[in-house]
Formats: structure tokens, C-alpha cells, sequence
């Protein structure tokens, strides 16, 4: 018998999606019977009181956790998300919920038996209940007290060899696309670049030290399967230098209709026999791409690498061999002055372990730049807006590039510096007046 | 709103144990916050990080961004989390008697 009534919550376990309502009952139900004898150290009745305080939400319209929260463990700045319900009489198993923030693997692959550990850890020291995963890629544990913060990270750490993830002004918990280990795309390792940042910088991960929150996202090609371009402040999108690598063979197969357009991903509706001019020649923004007779041809100079012919014909067109990556900057949500998508602000470099020139040339200067000139919680992308791409040219030591725009300014307000200016800024209003009456 | 007592005074706290108001702050606050944010001994650094918060907060109504706080006292922050385990947020601004931080933590 669920200790509280949901008739609200009872109607979202119909339909055909999996109900998160159904799953929290069979949770509650599971803490209530305790068939494996397990010791909780929260209240046992945490899902019931959950559901019962999100009946309650549903009834006023209004949420009923407290304004913020500020627990943690010792030595770390962040990891954890504080919180408490605002009427922990009705709801005592939820009076502290707070969630603490996992670090996930690169591409979120487990075995079970990682997950079984974490999941023995969570059914004792917490709700059992978590998400996976968190948007910015952590395994959250959803929900526990206060006094098992630090047994949840003792037993974390020494037992899982498994960190906190990351919350507050630093670097959040960086997170990738499954890169190389599924996907004929990826132009560079992403789980290994991910897995290299986040251990080299763990202190910047544990310990707020920046004005405001930093992401990193990798991404193996411009597909962006993880989003980088508009989750991250610093976007990493896999690409490549030299030619698309065509086999007119299969391209013949594509035609002749034996490979199935896009791996099949339209195959839920007739769209009729492939098309190559229709489906690729003339959707190439560049328009790059001709037949010759019954070959394919690209000017790969006029390519943009957008993906769209490799996307179409996967086992006809394949990324090139000279493979990289481009950094894009600034990505952010709306507030406070509106949201942005990554800025080009390296077309292209190498990504080879140990990335010594993607740390040192690029997010370290980043980073120097916008500790010492970010507002307190500027993001990266307000600090370019406020103070320029100019300056990110010159905090990277880079020449502008015009790929670095999508067109040049129409406003005529361009400022010089003195020294590009014959003769400076210092002038004498009488040496004018010599030439210029009043 | 619990209270705790220490000293013979009484301490209006939040959940997180953060003081009610700035105004309320004494020396024995800072003991009883001590042994709740696991630090042993008070020296005269520890003194010096929460004299600047305070200053900075009387004299600017917010408390200082990390790295003003680094600047101010010299300190770097793995410095600062050596005297505070649980950093400057937590740590220090609770010992000073500062609000509790808020944003997106």
C-alpha cells in the first residue's frame, strides 16, 4: 500500500512510453520489502515521500524544494547538489535530497558489474533512484542525507577507483560522442581526448576557481552527436584536411539501389527509388559534387565537410585520412544576454595524445584570459561578446582568419590601435587651427 | 529555523548551517563552524581569510570572487582548501558569517 495517494501521477503510468511513476512505485515498493536485508541509512520511505512531495507540486502547480543548498565532501568545492523539501513534516524521507554528481566513462560503456557496484552503493546510501545521465554527462545519484555524503564518496573512491563529477564556477564534467569505438565518422579519439582532459585538469574539475561554470564536449565529426557546438563552452568537432576517400563501386550500389540511402534511416516511408542528383548532388551547400558519366566527383577544395554525401552514402564516401579537429567557443544557454552557439576559433589541429598543443595553446590561454577578465558569472561566450573575437585572436596568438567569421562587419565603428595609426593619437588642437579657422 | 548553542550563545542556522544573518557573527561562531568544516587548529591565516571575506562583504554586500579572495590574501587556492576542506564557498564564506552562496552549484 503506497503511504501516499497520486491520482495525478497514477494517470502517467498509462500509455506506451516506460513511466518513471511505475519505476519509482516498484523502487518504493522494493525499500518497503527488503527482501535482501540490506541496512538503509536513508529513510526507507524516501521514493514513497518523493512521489508523494511530486503529487503535491502537481496539485499546487508549484515546486516545494527550497531555495538552494550548499553540502559537498571535504577537499572538493563541488560534486554535489543540495537540497530540501519545504514541508519535511508531511514529507520526512525527502527533508534532504540532495544529488551528487558520478563521473561517467567516455561514451557512458559499462559492464554490469560497474553498474551493479554503484547500484549496491546507491540502494544502501541513498534512494536507489538516479538519472543516467545527467545532460552534462555525470550518472547522477538522485537523492540522500547529508551525513552519507561522505560515505558515498569513501566507498565511491576506495572500493570503485570512481570520482565525483563536477558543479559550480569550474570545469564541469566533460562528456564525448562514442567517437571511434562505434562510428566510422570520428576523425580523432574522442573517449581518449575526453578521458585526457578530464584527468589533467581534476583540480579545476573538483575546486571552483573560475568566474563562472566551463564545459568541454567532444564530438568525433561535425554530426555532433553529443553537441558540443551548442552544450560547451569549448567544442571540440572532429574533421578533416585532405580529400573524401570515394568508392565507385559502392557509389553503383547506391545507385542501382542495393545499399539502402542514409543506412536505412528513412526505410519508414516510400521517399521512392535513390536519387543520387536528388539526394546528394543537389543538396551539397557548396555544390561541389558532379557525375562524370558513372563516377562521382568532388572539388574537395569547395567542401565544407558538412557530412551531408558521407551521411547519405556511408559505405560510398568516407572522411579523409589527414583527420583533426576545429575548436569552437562560447556555446551557451540563454541567460544573461542571450544564447550563443561555439565561435570557429581554431580551424584545425592536431589530435594526437598527449594534445600538449590543444592544452597549451588553446585552453590554457582561454583560460588565463578568462580568469582574470570573466565578470563574476560571465560564461566565455558573454566575455567575447563584451570584449571582442579580436581578443581571442590575440589571446591565442593566432593571424585573424576569415574562417573565423561568417561575414565581415557592415558597421564602419572599427577601432585601431595607436601604433597602426601614422603619427599616434597625441595631437595639438593649434596645429590643426594653423589650417583650420574657428 | 534550527538554533544551535555554542559558548553560551545561540545560532540561528540554515540546513547547511550557514548563519541567519551577517550581523550575528562572533568568535564563537567561528569555534563551533571549526569543528563542523574538519578544521583542528585556527592560525592566523585562517583568521586572515575570513577578516578579508568579512571586509569585502561589509565594504561590497557580496563576497568576493575566488580569485579576489586569492589576490587579497595572497593565498592560492590550494592553499585556501588546505586551511578550508570544504574550499571558500563552504568552508570559509560559512566561518565568516557570509550568506550562503547561490547560483547553479
Amino acid at each position: 500500500m503506497a503511504k501516499h495517494e497520486t491520482p495525478m501521477l497514477d494517470q502517467l503510468e498509462s500509455g506506451p512510453w516506460p513511466s518513471f511513476v511505475s519505476d519509482l512505485k516498484a523502487q518504493a515498493e522494493k525499500r518497503a520489502k527488503n527482501e535482501e536485508g540490506i541496512n538503509f541509512q536513508i529513510p526507507v520511505d524516501v521514493v514513497d515521500d518523493l512521489l508523494g512531495v511530486l503529487e503535491l507540486s502537481y496539485k499546487h502547480g508549484r515546486t516545494h524544494w527550497k531555495h538552494g543548498g550548499i553540502v559537498g565532501v571535504f577537499g572538493y568545492g563541488g560534486g554535489v547538489i543540495g537540497r530540501y523539501c519545504d514541508q519535511p513534516q508531511q514529507f520526512p524521507g525527502v527533508a534532504h535530497f540532495h544529488t551528487m554528481r558520478v563521473a561517467q566513462p567516455g561514451g557512458k560503456f559499462y559492464t554490469t558489474d560497474y553498474l551493479r557496484q554503484i547500484c549496491d552503493i546507491w540502494d544502501m546510501r541513498g534512494s536507489g533512484i538516479t538519472n543516467m545521465h545527467g545532460s552534462t554527462g555525470d550518472i547522477i545519484f538522485l537523492g540522500t542525507t547529508t551525513p552519507q555524503l561522505e560515505e558515498v564518496f569513501f566507498e565511491l573512491t576506495h572500493n570503485m577507483n570512481q570520482d565525483l563529477g563536477g558543479s559550480g564556477s569550474n570545469l564541469r564534467t566533460p562528456a564525448d560522442c562514442i567517437g571511434q569505438a562505434r562510428c566510422e565518422y570520428a576523425c580523432y579519439d574522442t573517449q581518449d581526448l575526453c578521458y585526457d582532459l578530464t584527468q589533467e585538469y581534476q583540480d579545476e574539475l573538483h575546486r571552483p576557481a573560475f568566474p563562472y561554470k566551463f564545459k568541454f564536449k567532444f564530438d568525433g565529426c561535425p554530426n555532433c552527436c553529443v553537441a558540443s557546438i551548442a552544450r560547451s563552452d569549448l567544442s571540440f568537432i572532429g574533421t578533416w584536411k585532405d580529400d573524401i576517400k570515394i568508392d565507385q563501386e559502392a557509389v553503383q550500389a547506391y545507385i542501382g539501389g542495393e545499399l539502402p540511402p542514409n543506412a536505412g534511416a528513412h526505410s519508414g516511408r516510400d521517399w521512392g527509388k535513390f536519387d543520387i542528383q536528388k539526394e546528394v548532388i543537389d543538396r551539397c551547400p557548396t555544390e561541389c559534387m558532379w557525375m562524370d558519366g558513372k563516377t562521382l566527383k568532388i572539388d574537395n577544395r569547395e567542401c565544407t565537410r558538412c557530412m551531408h554525401c558521407i551521411n547519405v552514402m556511408p559505405r560510398a564516401l568516407r572522411i579523409g585520412d589527414e583527420r583533426g579537429l576545429s575548436i569552437l567557443a562560447g556555446a551557451k544557454a540563454p541567460i544573461l544576454d542571450g544564447a550563443q552557439m561555439g565561435t570557429l576559433i581554431v580551424p584545425f589541429i592536431e589530435a594526437e595524445a598527449p594534445y600538449t598543443k590543444i592544452k597549451e595553446e588553446v585552453i590554457e590561454p582561454i583560460w588565463d584570459w578568462w580568469m582574470e577578465e570573466g565578470k563574476n558569472r560571465e560564461r566565455l561566450g558573454e566575455l567575447m561578446k563584451r570584449q571582442g573575437l579580436q581578443r581571442v585572436i590575440e589571446v591565442l596568438g593566432v593571424d585573424p582568419d576569415p574562417r573565423m567569421v561568417q561575414e565581415p562587419r557592415h558597421n564602419p565603428y572599427i577601432f585601431w590601435k595607436e601604433e597602426e595609426v601614422e603619427g599616434g593619437f597625441d595631437r595639438d588642437i593649434n596645429e590643426f587651427r594653423k589650417y583650420h579657422q574657428r | 529555523m534550527p538554533t544551535v548553542e555554542f559558548g553560551g550563545k545561540s545560532f540561528n542556522v540554515d540546513e547547511d548551517g550557514f548563519i541567519d544573518d551577517y550581523k550575528n557573527w562572533s568568535e564563537e561562531w567561528v569555534q563551533y563552524v571549526k569543528q563542523q568544516e574538519g578544521i583542528d587548529e585556527l592560525n592566523d591565516e585562517h583568521k586572515k581569510v575570513i577578516d578579508v571575506l568579512r571586509e569585502y562583504y561589509e565594504k561590497n554586500g557580496i563576497a568576493p570572487m575566488v580569485r579576489v579572495l586569492s589576490k587579497v590574501t595572497g593565498f592560492k587556492l590550494k592553499h585556501i582548501y588546505e586551511l578550508f576542506p570544504s574550499g571558500p564557498g563552504k568552508g570559509a564564506c560559512k566561518m565568516a558569517g557570509l550568506p550562503k552562496p547561490t547560483g547553479c552549484v
